[in-house]
């Protein structure tokens, strides 16, 4: 029985339990050969059409969490790529199979009825206007983090309209909406036990919010 | 051995795998006239060479011998940068400036947004799960933990490139640089001071 995935893996803000930060010192861009190629084979499909990048996140966003956490990032990127290209018929399972490898993960099926952010379109927002985000919890792409929903943040700049991932990724349709940088308080997103002066901006899609 | 030690073991041992399918893969799509070869070793040579932290470094040296310049990068990021030359993909900018009461740090906890035509592509603590949880709920404590020490007053700003623009921090000009040029000042700006994990 396939396993939707709700709220996804990769949607780590503010979880626990991954430990500290560590950081290799004066490492290289590609550290095998490998990792360039599939950087440069998801440069190149995307180049020529296959897909876009919001189909491209979707689709490392679907990994099997525990193949997600488990793997390097560019193994995310190779799982991803293999994917779509299946899923587009660029590529068939079986060409995969006749290559001699004796297995090739790949992500899980797209929701088959994805619950998506739905709503309006021009921008309803000025700076310095507090807005909520809304508490839904979306079966398919999106780009509004779960730590910030339900929550209330200010808006702190109206940028440029830019095209809605969800519409882009599961339908291939471009429809411009307006995004603003809303500033969470960390006490509004963690609790009284947050420090002081600390505060987090998050770029969201006017149908992620609702006025106050 | 801790569960990460695990982990590493776990990615290294598998390595030889993942290897034969990225060859596999670029094989069927080579041959099905998807990507050209070529393409891919000049997006590998970009990113490994010529794209990375030492154009962001330009930027940040020319804003502080620029006030003119300063302006215009915090105003319109894009375009300022582009005026020396830097654009392409992941290419729309906004920068944030450091200063004695704010400091600035950058994540994308969904992903692994970052600024390509200023920093290249993105270290691997940057695309790693504990950077991406934590820098969101507890940035001062983990800012600390990663050397960068910020006096309490210093109100924290974290900014996550959860849409279609990316950030680049505007480092403060160290203390006693007043007589090196902007070349030299480029030298002394680090991609980690641009991601907002170091104070020069």
């Amino acid at each position: 029985m396939l396993t939707v995935v709700v709220d996804g893996v990769h949607d780590v803000g503010g979880m626990l339990g991954f430990g500290p930060v560590e950081r290799e010192p004066s490492e290289a861009v590609f550290h095998h050969p490998w990792e360039g190629r599939v950087f440069g084979m998801a440069a190149g499909s995307m180049m020529a059409g296959v897909f876009g990048t919001p189909s491209f996140r979707h689709a490392i966003e679907r990994m099997d969490a525990v193949h997600y956490l488990s793997s390097s990032y560019f193994e995310h990127w190779l799982t991803g790529l293999a994917t779509l290209l299946v899923e587009t018929g660029t590529v068939e399972v079986d060409e995969l199979v006749a290559t001699g490898l004796a297995s090739f993960p790949l992500s899980r099926p797209v929701h088959p009825d994805p619950v998506l952010f739905a709503g309006r379109a021009e921008g309803r927002f000025v700076t310095g206007d507090d807005v909520r985000v809304l508490d839904w919890h979306p079966t398919g792409h999106t780009r509004c983090p779960d730590y910030v929903r339900g929550h209330v943040g200010s808006v702190v700049r109206v940028d440029r309209p830019s095209n809605v991932p969800e519409l882009e990724a599961h339908s291939g349709a471009l429809v411009s909406e307006a995004t603003y940088a809303v500033r969470f308080t960390g006490r509004e997103l963690w609790g009284a036990e947050a420090a002081p002066g600390e505060s987090v901006t998050v770029d969201l899609y006017d149908r992620y919010l609702e006025p106050m | 051995m801790s569960e990460h030690d695990r982990g590493e073991h776990h990615r290294s041992a598998e390595l030889g795998d993942v290897e034969r399918r990225a060859r596999a893969l670029e094989q069927l799509l080579v041959e099905k006239g998807i990507v050209d070869p070529a393409f891919i070793d000049n997006m590998v040579e970009a990113y490994a060479n010529d794209i990375g932290p030492m154009n962001g470094a330009r930027v940040v040296a020319r804003a502080w011998v620029d006030p003119a310049y300063r302006e215009r990068l915090l105003r319109d990021g894009t375009a300022a940068i582009a005026e020396l030359g830097y654009g392409g993909p992941e290419g729309n900018l906004a920068v944030v400036e450091n200063t004695d009461d704010v400091h600035n740090v950058v994540v994308c906890t969904l992903c692994s947004c970052y600024p390509w035509p200023v920093l290249g592509l993105p270290p691997t603590w940057y695309k790693s799960p504990p950077y991406r949880s934590r820098m969101v709920r507890e940035p001062r404590r983990l800012l600390a933990e990663m050397g960068c020490d910020l006096p309490e007053h210093t109100e924290v700003r974290v900014w996550d490139s959860s849409a279609e623009l990316r950030y680049l921090v505007l480092p403060q000009r160290p203390a006693g640089t007043e007589s090196l040029g902007e070349e030299q000042l480029a030298e002394l700006v680090s991609r980690d001071s641009m991601i907002g994990v170091e104070r020069l």
